[in-house]
């Protein structure tokens, strides 16, 4: 096994600015402050969702990699999800590790997806591909909103580039669920599990995601995963 | 070479995009549930109409701020009134002119029905059935499983005081994960301790191992304990025990052991 080779992976399944190495993970800090949100998504949110369900997710991921084979130990969350998602027993608690692996990682994507004064539109390459894919960036709006407010309990909406089809996609997961293992590379999530949003907005989940799309959605951050999904691409797909 | 083995390598093969690769999820429970609502298909219209409020949202027994400490007075008021009201608003419309059915016998198909009905029937059903086991602190206290009850209870868990312990790990967030309830249950002659997803509930087919009757159940969303819990998902769990009304508990125990059926509820 190459270490090198991990990373490069990571770099090029998650865009430029988020990556995982090997377990022990660390809690990554926010790519802003505290507050620097407000008043769209508040501090105690932020505090709240960072430091304490975020924090959880990559204490008990250690946790049972920790417990788990010296295999486990050097695996990137990427390739942490995509093997037990593809039915390989990493571990007695299959399940647990994959829910905290993906919470560990979908947490860390989404800080990235907001930035303080975020919104706005797309732009360049990925600009183009939204037009291409969807007909317009009104349309993928239409998409992306239906797909955050229709995700029943707790989950992720998200932009996705499908490598298969060459498209962009938005989609769906419940839970942990990450659309890697279903062979979509993600360019940018929204949580909706209630507590992202509910000391804020409480039921009004359609408030925070309007507010999440006109105030803070970071267009620079899904863009650069666009470009690292598609610059690194030789346009085949590998079956297994 | 072995599964894993053959995985691994090719997940860690030269190719930059060795984690886009068009592997085939076998697993996971989350996906199959979304498969499973996607595909599931809506009853048709039956013969009679139904009135467009056939479901309505119950009044509560008591007023928002009587559970207080244990569960605050703005939580009681958004979980009640938008909410349980946004369940029974979508029920009514999915349901608006088919045939009328009554709440408990909706849950039975619910599955089959299709995620309109089965989220919105059951979150209909069971928030109903949440808000009528609890009464305020004070009262609460003063109430407990009937002997019957009690017998059943160490029956199947020792004591009720390990059927507490029992439920709260049930009801912990790593094996509860997400959104979901926690229900005792009567199953035969036994009482059965029953997590399900989101609006889910026993007395849907499919849900658990077999239909089950629930005596108890709680809300485990995050709206449920967010305004003063926030992460604190145990601590919820463990104060909410001063606010289930044991005698409900053990009017809905005797109900079900004689019927055979779901509890009914207001609404
Ligand atoms: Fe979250
Ligand atoms: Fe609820």
């Amino acid at each position: 096994m190459n270490p090198h080779r991990l990373i490069v992976s990571a770099v090029v399944a998650t865009g430029s600015s988020v990556v995982t190495y090997a377990a022990p993970f660390e809690l990554p800090s926010l790519p802003y402050g505290y507050d620097a949100l407000e008043p769209f998504i508040g501090k105690t949110t932020l505090l709240t969702h960072h430091l304490k369900h975020h924090a959880k997710y990559v204490a008990t991921a250690n946790t049972l990699i920790e417990s788990g084979s010296a295999l486990l130990k050097n695996l990137s969350q990427e390739q942490i999800m995509t093997a037990v998602s593809s039915g390989v027993e990493l571990h007695t608690e299959n399940v647990g590790l994959f829910n905290n692996v993906a919470q560990s990682w979908n947490h860390n994507f989404y800080w990235h997806s907001m930035k303080p004064g975020g919104g706005g539109k797309p732009r360049g390459l990925l600009a183009d591909k939204i037009e291409k894919d969807f007909g317009s960036y009104d349309k993928l709006m239409g998409e992306i909103e239906k797909a955050a407010m229709t995700t029943f309990g707790s989950g992720w909406a998200w932009l996705g580039f499908d490598k298969k089809s060459q498209k962009l996609v938005v989609t769906k997961t419940t839970g942990a669920g990450n659309p890697l293992t279903d062979g979509i590379t993600p360019m940018l999530t929204i949580d909706v599990w209630e507590h992202a949003y509910y000391l804020d907005y409480q039921e009004r989940r359609q408030n925070y995601v309007n507010a999440f799309f006109a105030e803070l959605v970071n267009w620079d951050f899904a863009e650069s995963n666009f470009i690292a999904a598609t610059a690194n691409d030789t346009g085949e797909t590998e079956e297994l | 070479m072995s599964k894993l083995t053959f995985i691994l390598s090719a997940l860690m093969a030269g190719s930059a995009s060795a984690f886009s690769m068009t592997m085939k999820a076998q697993s996971g429970s989350n996906l199959r549930r979304e498969i499973l609502q996607k595909g599931a298909a809506i009853a048709t219209a039956a013969a009679v109409p139904a009135a467009a409020k056939a479901y309505s949202v119950p009044d509560l027994n008591y007023p928002f701020e009587a559970l207080e400490p244990y569960i605050d007075a703005p939580t009681m008021k958004i979980h009640h009134d938008k909410h349980h009201a946004t369940y029974v608003a979508n029920i009514n419309k999915a349901t608006e002119g088919k045939e009328e059915v009554d709440i408990v016998a909706l849950q039975l198909n619910a599955l089959e029905a299709g995620p309109a009905v089965r989220n919105n029937g059951g979150g209909h059903y069971n928030h109903a059935f949440f808000w009528d086991e609890m009464a305020p602190p004070d009262e609460a206290k003063k109430t407990k499983p009937s002997p019957a009850l009690e017998a059943a209870i160490n029956k199947s868990f020792g004591s009720l005081d390990e059927m507490k312990a029992a439920f709260e790990a049930r009801a912990a967030p790593g094996a509860l994960f997400g959104s979901g309830w926690v229900w005792i249950c009567v199953s035969g002659d036994e009482l059965k301790l029953v997590g399900t997803p989101n609006q889910d509930n026993p007395l849907m087919k499919g849900v658990a191992d077999s239909v089950m009757f629930p005596i108890l159940g709680l809300d485990v969303w995050e709206h449920a304990y967010y305004l003063k819990y926030q992460n604190r998902r145990p601590e919820y769990v463990s104060n909410w025990w001063n606010v289930v009304n044991w005698d409900k508990v053990s009017e809905n125990f005797a109900y079900v052991t004689e019927k055979k059926a779901g509890v009914p509820v207001r609404g």
